[in-house]
C-alpha cells in the first residue's frame, strides 16, 4: 500500500481488529480487520450479505461484537466512543424520513432534534440546499421525491450538525447514474473538509472512486488498499475480476456462504 | 424457442399519457429476436411505463406496439402478449417464506401450466441454472445469486420468447453476476430476446444495443461501442489532482472555458476538452495541479453526457 500521497492523520480514525459477530444462524462478521484512516474516503465494497451493514452498525455500537476490538482515535489519540458519538452521522440503507414532511420541514425538524443554533442552521441549511440542488424543491414532501433526491435529503439531514465521521450505507442503491455522480460530487466536497467517510456499497465501479477500498465478502476482508494500486498488484482490469480471483483463492474450509 | 422473422418487439411513435402528463412520447424502436437490449434512463424517464406496455400491462395512448408478433390493441391482445413474455425483477419475484418448489408450483398454477409440461420445464430450467440444492429449501435460505437464478427460472417456466429483466443483478456477488450473464447470453444465443434495465452501467456494457430514455423520449440508440464513439468523438481525459484541490477551484473548471463536460469521478475527474486548443490552454495553466491520461469513456460517462447535454 502506498501512503505517500495520503495526508497526515487528522481527525477521527477507526481501527477494527478481528471482529466477529453472529446474527442468528449467520456469521455476519467472521474476523474482519480493517483500518479506517482519518480524513479519507473509505469504500466498503461487497455483495449483499457480505457483512457491510453489520460492520457499520458495530462501528456505531448499535451492535455488540461477539469478539474482537474497535479502537477509535482522535487526532492520533485513543478516544472513548462515547466522546465521539455526537460527531458521528449515520445514513442507514432504509432512511426513515417522513413522507408527509417537505424538505424544508425535515431540515427544521433535524435542527430541533440536534439543537443546532439558529445562525449556524441558517448558514448550513442554505449551503446544503444549494450543493444538493434541492433548493428548488424545498416545499416538496419527501414522499414525492425521486430515489436520488430522497437519498440526498437523507444525507442533508445527517450533515446538518457538521459531523466529523460519516457512515453511509448503500447511499446510491437504486439511484440513477446522474444522481449517483451528483452524490459523489457532494462526497468530494465533504472529503475536502477532512471528514472520515465510510461508504458501503454493492456497486463495484464505485470502489475506484474512494481513496481506500476494503473488499468484503462473507464477513471477511478479501483485499484492501488504494483502488488502482490494488488492481495493478492483482493484474486484473476491474473489481469484479478481483473479487472473483480472491473468492476463488479463499475457497476451501471457509467456502463462501452468502 | 420459435425465432420469428419479424422483430421481437416493435414500437412506433409510442405515447402514454397520465392525465396531462406525457410519461412516454414519440418513442420508436425495435428489438431483434435473440438480441440483448439494454433500456436505460434516469429515474422518471419513462422506462417502467414503457416496460409495462411491452408486458401487456398498460394499453398505450398513442402509437403501435407489437410484441412477439402480436399487435397490442386491446385487453384480449394483452393476454396473448403476457403468454409470450417473462418478467423478473430484483425486488420481488419469489416468496421468501415458501420453498423453491412451492414458489415454482405457485408460478406454474398462475400460468395455468399443464402438470407434465411444468415438471419437464422445471427439470430443464434447474439443469440450465445448475441448481444443486434440495427443492425443499426455503427461498430465504438461498444465497443471493442462487435466488436470482431461481427467480430467472420462475420467469421462464412458461417458455416465453421475450424476457424482461429489471435490475437483475443488484447486490449479488461478482461470481454470481458473471454466471447470470453467461446464462443470459446462452438464452439469447438460443433465440430468446432479453430486455434489461439497470442502473449498473458496467452491467449494460454486455448488451448488444442500448436505448437511452430521457423525459419520456428516446434520445439515443446504438451499441455500447457506437454510443461511446458518437458521444465522445474527441478524447476523454481522466484528471488526477496532484494536491488537495479545494472544491471552489474545481467549480471554476466547470465553466465552459476549457471543457464541454467536467465530472467528478470519486477523487478524480473525467473531462472532455472543448477543443484541442482549450486543452492546451488548460495544460499550460494546470499541469502542475493534475496528472492527466486519455481514458475510454464508460457508459456512465455517455449516459451523463447525453442526458445533461440535453438539459443545457
Amino acid at each position: 500500500m502506498n501512503h505517500q500521497n495520503l495526508p497526515h492523520p487528522q481527525g477521527v480514525g477507526i481501527a477494527v481488529q478481528d471482529l466477529k459477530k453472529r446474527l442468528g444462524p449467520n456469521q455476519a462478521l467472521d474476523g474482519v480487520t480493517l483500518n479506517f484512516q482519518a480524513g479519507l474516503m473509505h469504500g466498503l465494497i461487497g455483495p449483499e450479505g457480505a457483512g457491510k451493514t453489520t460492520l457499520l452498525r458495530t462501528l456505531l455500537q448499535l451492535l455488540k461484537p461477539n469478539s474482537g476490538t474497535i479502537l477509535y482515535e482522535d487526532e492520533g489519540k485513543a478516544t472513548p466512543f462515547t466522546d465521539l458519538r455526537p460527531s458521528i452521522a449515520y445514513m442507514p440503507q432504509q432512511q426513515s424520513l417522513y413522507a408527509d414532511l417537505s424538505i424544508g420541514e425535515h431540515l427544521e425538524f433535524f435542527k430541533e432534534l440536534y439543537s443546532i443554533p439558529e445562525a449556524e442552521y441558517q448558514q448550513k441549511s442554505e449551503e446544503l440546499l444549494k450543493i444538493t440542488r434541492l433548493d428548488k424543491f424545498i416545499d416538496r414532501p419527501a414522499g414525492n421525491l425521486s430515489g436520488g433526491m430522497y437519498k440526498k435529503l437523507g444525507l442533508m439531514c445527517s450533515l446538518l450538525r457538521s459531523p466529523r465521521v460519516l457512515l453511509l450505507d448503500e447511499p446510491t442503491n437504486g439511484v440513477d447514474p446522474i444522481s449517483r455522480r451528483e452524490f459523489w460530487d457532494l462526497l468530494y466536497r465533504l472529503a475536502d473538509q477532512k471528514i472520515l467517510i465510510i461508504i458501503a456499497t454493492a456497486y463495484l465501479d464505485e470502489a475506484e472512486r474512494c481513496a481506500q477500498v476494503h473488499l468484503i465478502e462473507s464477513g471477511r476482508t478479501l483485499a484492501e488498499g488504494e483502488p488502482r494500486e490494488l488492481l495493478k498488484l492483482e493484474g486484473v482490469p476491474n473489481f469484479d475480476a478481483l473479487f472473483i480471483a480472491r473468492s476463488k483463492r479463499k475457497e476451501g474450509p471457509h467456502a463462501t456462504h452468502t | 424457442m420459435q425465432p420469428t422473422l419479424n422483430a421481437a418487439v416493435s414500437v412506433t411513435e409510442l405515447g402514454v399519457d397520465f392525465g396531462n402528463f406525457k410519461a412516454v412520447n414519440q418513442v420508436s424502436f425495435s428489438v431483434a429476436p435473440g438480441e440483448i437490449f439494454g433500456f436505460l434512463g434516469a429515474n422518471g424517464a419513462g422506462k417502467t411505463t414503457t416496460i409495462r406496455v411491452l408486458c401487456g400491462l398498460l394499453i398505450p395512448t398513442r402509437g403501435t406496439v407489437t410484441v412477439a408478433g402480436i399487435p397490442y390493441l386491446s385487453e384480449e391482445s394483452a393476454d396473448r402478449i403476457k403468454e409470450k413474455v417473462g418478467y423478473m425483477s430484483q425486488k420481488f419475484t419469489l416468496y421468501n417464506d415458501l420453498t423453491v418448489a412451492e414458489n415454482l408450483n405457485f408460478t406454474a398454477s398462475l400460468r395455468k401450466l399443464e402438470r407434465t409440461y411444468y415438471l419437464k420445464r422445471k427439470k430443464e430450467l434447474f439443469d440450465f441454472i445448475t441448481f444443486d440444492k434440495p427443492e425443499s429449501t426455503m427461498v430465504k435460505d438461498l444465497p443471493g445469486g442462487m435466488k436470482q437464478q431461481v427467480s430467472l427460472a420462475a420467469s421462464m417456466l412458461h417458455n416465453p420468447e421475450i424476457i424482461f429483466l429489471d435490475e437483475p443483478t443488484a447486490g449479488v456477488t461478482s461470481a454470481a453476476r458473471e454466471k447470470f450473464w453467461s446464462l443470459i447470453k446462452s438464452l439469447a444465443k438460443n433465440g430468446k430476446t432479453i430486455f434489461v434495465t439497470s442502473h449498473y452501467m458496467d452491467e449494460v456494457e454486455q448488451c448488444d444495443r442500448i436505448a437511452l430514455m430521457r423525459s419520456g423520449e428516446l434520445i439515443a440508440l446504438d451499441s455500447p461501442k457506437g454510443l461511446k464513439e458518437s458521444t465522445f468523438p474527441h478524447p476523454l481525459y481522466e484528471l488526477t489532482p496532484k494536491r488537495k484541490i479545494p472544491y471552489s477551484e474545481i467549480e471554476a473548471l466547470r465553466s465552459p472555458d476549457y471543457f464541454d463536460s467536467f465530472q467528478a469521478y470519486g477523487l478524480r475527474f473525467h473531462a472532455s476538452p472543448r477543443t484541442a486548443q482549450s486543452w492546451n490552454e488548460f495544460l499550460m495553466r494546470y499541469s502542475e495541479d493534475f496528472d492527466s491520461q486519455i481514458i475510454q469513456p464508460t457508459l456512465e460517462d455517455v449516459f451523463i453526457r447525453l442526458v445533461e447535454g440535453q438539459n443545457r
